[in-house]
Parts: structure tokens; C-alpha cells; sequence
């Protein structure tokens, strides 16, 4: 009984967690784009302009909730949640420190790319129930982005498959002891990392909601806590990957023991999460067939090439 | 674990039945994910977990999410679920209906009469299927491999541009080279 508790206790944890990250991510990234850009950004609402999240929650629940009457209606509610839950499911596999992890299945890390695969829907049914000309624009370049860099982001990870043997996450972080998984397999990283960027579709590679040329891209017709919905998951998304990073590349909650693992864990993804908006202060946007390209015609040949080389040098040194 | 199946298995039943019966195809092919999610947690419920991530991963993730991008580009309307309303009409469908359902009573009984097995949540772990794949099936895994390499060759064909003159008097209408 005190085993099922504790799981309980382990998934309403995460849960809160995530949601709360998600939550404060916007401001975090609000304040450090400010400050890369020479200017102060939300600081007026509580301290450091904290409280801003709560505004803007209180101002989005406010807001009307408008169903476009040309839209497929039942879609068109379904859509933001979908990339939402599938996200939150994706947590369900991350080892936070040794014993708080959800689930650790055998197959942790193909559970996390069908999770992330299934998010495709989100932006895929949002554009096309909108019955918007600009929204299924959106939604084809995000379906198309999505699909194509999900391929080699698959294929980028076996090379850490080969060198733990295992799919299991909590395994992959224990292997890397003796050394981080980013210094032999580099190219791994770099590749998963850019692929990272694409699936969550942010700056540089926010394609398919580049207001510039879209209007909002695939989330056009919509409005309050539904946008919001596909905002909060944008940012999980962002949180996901760059846990995924910590945990494929840079050993976990591995560290020095001065800290505790959890707070190990947790200083990894924020690094990473600061990368990410780092990316989007820095980058500008590259155009829709020069993202394509670079998929198929750099990344994916690299990642085969990679993971060619991994299994070979595993196998000459007897694995 | 048997109830869980037959949960799962109940969903991949009715969410296919709604496949087929759906005049919009968007609707459609919604609950054929669902119906392939269905079918997921089946394989990993009875000890396949890697089958069942790579259904979610591949069918779900990946070969309907370009059906969705078909129908899309397709732009279908009002027009075509009207289409399909005509088609699914009761004298059309109720002969192969009938059909079906003997040939379904056929196999409910050759399952019943074969005694069952029970399901023993033995798991068998991606390495195992990869040890099989490489050794008993080895011969499927090349030929599916010569067969992709095919259809990527043939999109290549299919989707290489064509040399274009630049010069505008001296491009030719509608020239195939």
C-alpha cells in the first residue's frame, strides 16, 4: 500500500512540478530575453516581476473563449490539449534522481519519442480545424518539420542506445559514471539538440507560427485558456527536451555530492532551458526549404554516419 | 491484465467500426489513432512493449500524421462528406456486412475451439527482438531493407527538379526537360 502511496505521491509531484516550471518559464524567458536585449522586461508585478505569471493567468482565463463558427468544433477543442498531455506523459519516463521516476520501463526512450511524435497532432488538428488559410499553412509546415526532424532524432539517440545497452533511462544515466555520453557521442548531441528545437518548434525553427508571415501560424483562430493551453505546452516541450538532454548527454542527476541529485538534475535542464532562449534572443529565422534541407540533407546523413561509427568502434573494442 | 485487454481490445474494435463509418475524414482518421493506440496498449499488455512503442511511434506518429498532411493538401469540403454519405448506403454496404459477419463467426469459433492461453505477462525485452530479428528473420529485415531503399529511389525520381532555362525566351511551354 505505502508502494502505491508513493508512487502517488511521485506522479502528483511531477505533475505540480512540470506545471509550475511551464508556468514560470514565461516569465524566466520574458526577464532573460529582456536582458540579453538591454532592457528590464516584466519587473513591475511582485518581486522581480515574479507575480506577472499570476497576471497573466488571471488575464487568460479572463478572456473570451472564441470558437470560430467556420471551425470543426469538436477538433478544435481537442487539439491543445493533445500536445499538452502528451507532453506531461513524456515525464513520465524522465529519472529525476535515483527512485523518483514515474515508470522506468525497458523501453523508456521509445516511449518518449512516440510521446513526442504524438504531438504532432496538436499543431496538425489545430491548423486544420481552424479552417484558416493561414492556420493550415502553419500546420503543414509544422507537420512536415515535425515528422522529418523526429526521424533523426530517433536515429541520433541509438549511438547512446549502443553505448549503455539499454532503453531504459535510468540505466542510460547510470552508465555514464565514468564519463557524460556528450564527449563520445558529440555529434549525437548536437544533432538531438537541434532536432530538439525543431520538434518543440521554438525560435529559430518557430516555422510554423512565424508571425511575420502567418499571422500566429496554426494557433490563428484561437483564443483564452486554449491558446494558452498551446503555449503551456510549448514551454513543457522546451522543459522535456532539455530534460531529455541532461539525461541522454550529461549524465542526469550525476554530480559531485555536495548537492543533492534532484538539484543536480535540475540545474542540467535549466541550463538547457536557457540555451533555448538564448537560441531565440540570437537567431534569426532560417527559411522553410533551408530548414528542410538541413534535415535531410546534413543532419540525417550525419546521425546514419554517427551511429554507424558508434556501433563499429563498440564492436572493435568488444562490447 | 486480461480485463485491461479486453478494455483495450473492446476500444480498438469501436473506434474502428467509427473509422469506417465517419463521413468526415479527418474524424476518420482520429479514431484510427485511437484505434492504433488501442492496439498499443494491447501488444504491451500481453509483453511486447517494444512493438507497442513502435506502433505508437510509426503508425501513430508517423504514417497517419501524413495521411492527415494528404488529406489537407487534398482540401476537402462540405462536398466531399456529402460524397461519402452517398457511398456508405445501406444496399452498398449490408451484402459484404453479411459476409463478414459469417466469416467472423467462423473464426469466434475456431478461436473458442482451440482452447486459449492464458496471458502471462512475460516481457520480452528489446534485445530479444532484436536477436530474433538479425537471426530467424534475418532474410525479411534485408528484403524490407532493399524495398525501402526502392521507394526512397523512386521519390527521389519522383520529386527531382527539373532543369529549368532561366532565360525566358528560350524556356519552351510546358517542356518536360
Amino acid at each position: 500500500m505505502s508502494d502505491t502511496l508513493y508512487y502517488l505521491l511521485i506522479i502528483v509531484g511531477v505533475l505540480v512540478v512540470m506545471l509550475t516550471i511551464a508556468a514560470l518559464l514565461i516569465w524566466y524567458e520574458r526577464r532573460m530575453l529582456a536582458l540579453w536585449q538591454d532592457r528590464y522586461g516584466p519587473n513591475r508585478v511582485g518581486p522581480f516581476g515574479l507575480m506577472q505569471v499570476m497576471a497573466d493567468m488571471v488575464k487568460i482565463f479572463f478572456k473570451e473563449d472564441w470558437i470560430a463558427p467556420f471551425a470543426d468544433k469538436w477538433v478544435f477543442i481537442f487539439a491543445p490539449t493533445i500536445i499538452v498531455v502528451a507532453v506531461l506523459l513524456g515525464f513520465a519516463v524522465v529519472p529525476f534522481a535515483p527512485g523518483i521516476v514515474v515508470a522506468d520501463m525497458n523501453i523508456g526512450l521509445l516511449y518518449f519519442l512516440a510521446m513526442s511524435s504524438l504531438g504532432a497532432y496538436s499543431i496538425l488538428l489545430g491548423g486544420i480545424s481552424s479552417n484558416n488559410k493561414y492556420s493550415l499553412l502553419g500546420s503543414l509546415r509544422g507537420a512536415a518539420q515535425v515528422i522529418s526532424y523526429e526521424v533523426f532524432m530517433g536515429i541520433s539517440l541509438m549511438g547512446v542506445v549502443i553505448l549503455s545497452d539499454s532503453f531504459s533511462l535510468v540505466k542510460i544515466v547510470e552508465a555514464q559514471k565514468n564519463m557524460w555520453f556528450v564527449i563520445p557521442q558529440f555529434i549525437g548531441f548536437v544533432i538531438f539538440f537541434i532536432a530538439g528545437v525543431a520538434e518543440t518548434h521554438r525560435a529559430p525553427f518557430d516555422l510554423p507560427e512565424a508571425e511575420s508571415e502567418l499571422v500566429a501560424g496554426f494557433h490563428s483562430e484561437y483564443s483564452g485558456m486554449k491558446f494558452g493551453m498551446f503555449f503551456v505546452g510549448e514551454y513543457l516541450g522546451i522543459t522535456l527536451i532539455s530534460a531529455m538532454i541532461a539525461t541522454f548527454f550529461f549524465g542526469g542527476w550525476l554530480g559531485p555530492s555536495f548537492l543533492p541529485p534532484v538539484v543536480w538534475f535540475f540545474i542540467k535542464t535549466f541550463a538547457f532551458i536557457t540555451l533555448f532562449i538564448l537560441l531565440r534572443a540570437s537567431l534569426p529565422r532560417p527559411r522553410y526549404d533551408q530548414l528542410m534541407s538541413l534535415g535531410w540533407k546534413i543532419l540525417l546523413p550525419l546521425s546514419l554516419v554517427n551511429l554507424l561509427v558508434t556501433a563499429a568502434i563498440k564492436l572493435a573494442i568488444g562490447g | 491484465m486480461t480485463i485491461l485487454f479486453y478494455i483495450a481490445a473492446i476500444i480498438a474494435i469501436i473506434s474502428t467500426i467509427m473509422v469506417i463509418t465517419r463521413t468526415n475524414v479527418i474524424h476518420a482518421l482520429l479514431y484510427m489513432v485511437v484505434s492504433l493506440l488501442a492496439t498499443a496498449v494491447m501488444f504491451f499488455l500481453i509483453g511486447a512493449p517494444f512493438i507497442a512503442a513502435l506502433e505508437i511511434m510509426i503508425y501513430a506518429g508517423a504514417i497517419t500524421v501524413l495521411f492527415v498532411f494528404v488529406v489537407m493538401m487534398l482540401n476537402l469540403g462540405e462536398e466531399a462528406v456529402k460524397q461519402e454519405k452517398q457511398w456508405l448506403s445501406f444496399s452498398g454496404w449490408i451484402f459484404p456486412a453479411f459476409l463478414s459477419l459469417i466469416l467472423l463467426l467462423e473464426v469466434i469459433f475456431i478461436i473458442s475451439s482451440s482452447g486459449s492461453v492464458p496471458i502471462s505477462g512475460k516481457v520480452i525485452d528489446p534485445k530479444l527482438v532484436g536477436q530474433s530479428l538479425f537471426t530467424t528473420y534475418l532474410i525479411g529485415v534485408e528484403l524490407s531493407a532493399i524495398l525501402l531503399l526502392a521507394g526512397i529511389i523512386g521519390a527521389y525520381h519522383l520529386a527531382r527538379r527539373k532543369k529549368k532555362v532561366v532565360h525566358r525566351f528560350l524556356e519552351l511551354e510546358g517542356a518536360e526537360e
